[in-house]
């Protein structure tokens, strides 16, 4: 006589044991702590925090302890704890123009006011694998960059430059209030400035993808890499007691804004266009493929023909959530039995109506 | 001359027009691509627009259809019950049932015109479904004499147009449009793209249903030979403007305008 | 269960959404209550389980459970289901509510792919778990054009792929989250429910809701509304019959799940809901 299967409870606690200690590992090594994570994996917290959308280094770097390194699983940490998070205040718009910055380039020209600063970039290195990084042992000398370098100096923007002989589209000032994803869904057709928010969210690797498929033909928009920025920006609100701003903390952003395909009209005459990207700490790769993937969705606006993926807005925005994808992908592992059931059913009765065409059911 | 008086056509007049067109206009930019073009349809009489390339007969026909907004002009309609519609001022919704009950749009490329992935059963059943068609048998019963009426093979049925002919796929489309029964119909080259031969068997076919059914029809084409098996009048435009309209064989044996007469002299005989 | 103090233990408000949240989502389901079947957009929460899992379910019962309300939650019919005893036990540290598996004893019941067996009443709420809730997906993937057929109520693509299905197979092949019109307007997909279950929907005494988190939607059933299954006149709406019987409780109308019990392909037919199966077999046990 057929028992039923019980213990559904008993087998889950016994999972989230397991888990924990799957998650400390073989006891003998040291436990990584949530500043080593911090300070050497810095790039990771980087891309939590983005696509988490929360400024908190440290919260980050647990999330990412707490999901054994799984950075999609980290981001959806952090981004329940968000959820829960109560709103104080608005801050101004970052002034990204008045960062201190550690990183600076342009590829559209070869010097620009301020100087190419390199920053503590990858580019250049040669990709071998650095063995002696193995060996646990503190660095020889430590490296000294000019100290206040980049102090002081002032950083025009390249877009600003072009702009200052008409090259380049204005970006419209516009001081109505930006809807909020995290507050409203997603309808379509959706403005630049949802679609941002969406982007800014978005998984890195999906944005990349969609970026360079541009680069191949999929929606072609020419682009330049007009401006990198990485630095410091001061986050300001206004306190209705005080009625003025003041600055409460400083974060880390990078910024790209890329220069694309010229566009004229009847009436105007030929203009370069823009992208833009922004995203947390020094996230580069991201913000160039969220400035390419903003650029591919702006074709109809700019009278582009709508051909490819990437400037397909409903395509591009209803997928790029790595929270998202990653929950309905998996949830498939539930058990889907019943539904599984009702199609056995129905492949049995075809099957049966095929084999003998004249045993059908009456309907 | 841009409009077409009665006096052009040789029809009773007592009986109002089923569409009425009135200094349509549309430029795209600086470009004037439809110059106040004004004509009147009656039902069960074709109108064929001529033109190369340019004419602006596809730009018309797109306007009358409502697939593009005109910048300027009336289209009016003549519904069943007889009252007349503005097409710009209709709500979207009775437009939207009228361009898939009362109305047909013939595409140039059938495969504009079709659902590829549907099978040609379904893809007539569907205006069917669409206003409420809730008998399987009866929807199928239709799509099998529409296709018999067309041509094609009973037992493509199920087949998806996607592995028709494109004479077959033509004639797929013309079913999907007319098993509604519409009053109207507006054909874009409805032959072109076809072999000859092809083009002959679905001519023929397409004026064997217009009379059967008593269409109205707004047929646009470059090919003189086409407007002259089909239309009964016919409207030559050039440069976005209607140049000469008559009946068709008038026109054509006696063209008066010099655009016209160039048309005629290089038609291949 | 015992009704512990939510609020000391785990630092989060009643049943987790903060108020303003559960307001907001409750505005949706009066909107959606008020239009029976149409799909109201809601700012969807990111809630600590995964979208996919039944965040919009857990959305809409968090915002209308309260401290006297008994739970009852189900996946595949049964209570003992992985996901069903995460999301219980989410609730029962949220909320501290009583719980319970037997549906006549519950006020509110969310539930995965099933409706229970037992009748539901007046005053009770279901809340359905649904991954995609648009019914004409399928036929036009995108959002701004099937806003506009359900605005229209044109909804001759679905019965079009009905048609495909009977001329394809003989059959419509849909067996489950099989389309509904609700109230004879709005077209609607009940969720994953094998279409077994559809009938239970029609003038169900009982408020049915239906949440889906990471697609941003809520829609509901009121109580005693008709919900129609699509089908032809000439191929009526049909539900699923089994040869065997429950081998648990005898049962011969109600829904099985087919069980392997050994590797040479022995199979047992048991009740998927699992409360109805335990109230039957005790009360043949009675008798």
């Amino acid at each position: 006589m057929y028992v039923a299967v019980k213990g559904g409870e008993r087998a889950i606690t016994a999972a989230h044991r397991l888990l924990a200690e799957a998650r400390r590992g073989d006891p003998a090594i040291a436990e990584l702590s949530v500043a080593q994570i911090d300070e050497q994996l810095a790039l990771a917290v980087d891309r939590v925090m983005t696509e988490g959308s929360v400024y908190d280094r440290e919260l980050a770097a647990l999330a990412i302890k707490q999901a054994r390194g799984d950075l999609v699983e980290a981001i959806f940490l952090l981004r329940a704890y968000r959820t829960t998070l109560p709103r104080l205040a608005v801050g101004l718009p970052l002034d990204t123009g008045s960062a201190s910055l550690r990183r600076r380039i342009s590829a559209t020209f070869k010097d620009v006011p301020g100087g190419q600063i390199l920053g503590p970039t990858f580019d250049y290195t040669h990709r071998l694998i650095d063995f002696a990084l193995a060996a646990e042992a503190e660095s020889a000398a430590s490296f000294e960059p000019g100290a206040g370098a980049t102090d002081g100096v002032p950083f025009p923007r390249v877009s600003a430059l072009l702009g200052d002989e008409g090259l380049i589209e204005v970006n419209p000032a516009d001081d109505t209030e930006p809807g909020d994803l995290t507050r409203e869904p997603l309808v379509f057709p959706s403005d630049r400035a949802v679609r941002l928010q969406n982007l800014a969210r978005g998984d890195e690797g999906y944005l990349l993808a969609l970026g360079y498929s541009t680069q191949r033909g999929y929606g072609r928009n020419h682009p330049f890499a007009g401006e990198i920025r990485i630095g410091e920006v001061d986050i300001e609100i206004v306190p209705p007691e005080l009625g003025f701003a003041v600055v409460i903390g400083e974060i880390t952003v990078t910024e790209c804004e890329m220069v694309n395909q010229f566009k004229g009209s009847a009436t105007a005459p030929p203009q370069f266009t823009r992208g833009y990207g922004l995203a947390f700490g020094e996230s580069e790769r991201k913000a160039m493929a969220m400035a390419m993937v903003d650029r591919a969705l702006r074709a109809a606006e700019l009278g582009e023909e709508v051909t490819a993926p990437a400037q397909d807005q409903e395509f591009v925005l209803s997928h790029s959530d790595s929270v998202e994808a990653s929950g309905f992908v998996q949830h498939l592992k539930l058990p889907h039995y019943v539904d599984f059931q009702a199609e056995l059913n129905l492949i049995r009765r075809l099957r049966a109506e095929t084999i003998s065409p004249d045993a059908e059911a009456a309907e | 001359m841009s409009e077409l008086s009665l006096n052009d056509v040789g029809y009773d007049a007592e009986e109002p027009p089923l569409l009425q067109v009135s200094r349509l206009c549309k430029r795209f930019g600086p470009q004037i691509v439809c110059a106040d073009v004004s004509f009147a349809l009656w039902p069960g009489e074709v109108l064929g627009v001529v033109g190369e390339s340019g004419s602006g007969k596809t730009t018309l026909l797109n306007c009358v259809s409502t697939r593009l907004e005109p910048d300027s002009g009336r289209i009016e309609f003549r519904l069943r019950d007889g009252r007349i519609a503005q097409l710009s001022e209709m709500s979207e919704p009775a437009r939207r049932m009228l361009m898939r009950t009362d109305w047909g749009f013939v595409h140039q490329n059938p495969r504009d015109g079709l659902r590829l992935g549907l099978s040609a059963g379904a893809n007539i059943g569907e205006r069917l479904m669409e206003v409420g068609s809730r008998h399987y048998g009866e929807i199928r019963g239709a799509a099998a004499d529409w296709l018999a009426k067309v041509e094609i093979e009973i037992d493509r049925i199920d087949d998806p147009p996607r592995v028709f002919s494109g004479g077959m796929q033509q004639r797929l489309q013309i079913a999907r449009n007319l098993v509604s029964r519409p009053r109207i119909v507006l054909m874009d080259e409805p032959t072109g793209g076809l072999d000859v031969s092809v083009q002959a068997r679905l001519l023929d076919l397409l004026r064997g249903l217009c009379t059967e059914l008593g269409l109205a029809a707004l047929v646009v084409t470059h090919d003189l030979g086409v407007a002259r098996l089909l239309a009964h009048r016919l409207m030559v435009m050039q440069g976005g403007a209607i140049v000469e309209a008559g009946l068709t064989d008038q026109v054509l044996d006696d063209p008066q305008h010099p655009y016209t007469q160039l048309l005629v002299a290089s038609m291949l005989q | 269960m015992s009704n512990t103090d939510a609020n000391t233990s785990t630092g989060y408000n009643f049943a987790y959404l903060d108020e303003q949240t559960k307001r907001m989502i409750r505005r949706a389901i009066l909107k959606a209550v008020a239009i029976p079947g149409y799909q109201v957009p809601f700012a969807s929460r990111e809630m600590p389980l995964p979208y996919g899992w039944g965040t919009g379910g857990i959305q809409v019962t968090a915002s209308i459970i309260g401290p006297d309300d008994t739970l009852k939650v189900i996946d595949q019919g049964a209570d003992d289901t992985t996901n069903a005893v995460s999301i219980r036990r989410f609730f029962e540290r949220t909320a501290g509510t009583a719980t319970t598996e037997r549906t006549t004893e519950a006020s509110l019941i969310q539930t995965r792919h099933r409706i229970p067996e037992t009748p539901l009443r007046e005053h009770q709420i279901i809340v359905y778990q649904v991954p995609i809730p648009e019914p004409l997906r399928w036929v036009e993937p995108r959002e701004a054009e099937t806003r506009k057929m359900h605005a229209l109520a044109e909804y001759g693509a679905m019965y079009v792929r009905l048609y495909e299905d009977i001329a394809q197979f003989g059959h419509i092949t849909t067996t489950y989250d099989y389309p509904v019109m609700v109230d004879g307007r709005y077209l609607m997909r009940p969720s994953p429910i094998p279409k077994f279950d559809n009938p239970k929907m029609d003038m169900n005494p009982a408020l049915q809701l239906f949440g889906a988190g990471r697609e941003k939607r809520i829609y509901a059933v009121p109580p005693y509304t008709s919900v129609e299954s699509l089908d032809f006149a000439d191929h009526p709406f049909t539900i699923e019959r089994w040869e065997q019987s429950c081998e648990i409780c005898g049962s011969r109308d109600s829904f099985l799940d087919e069980v392997i019990t050994d590797d040479r392909g022995t199979r047992v037919f048991v009740c998927s809901d699992t409360d109805h199966c335990r109230q039957r077999g005790a009360a043949k046990a009675a008798e």
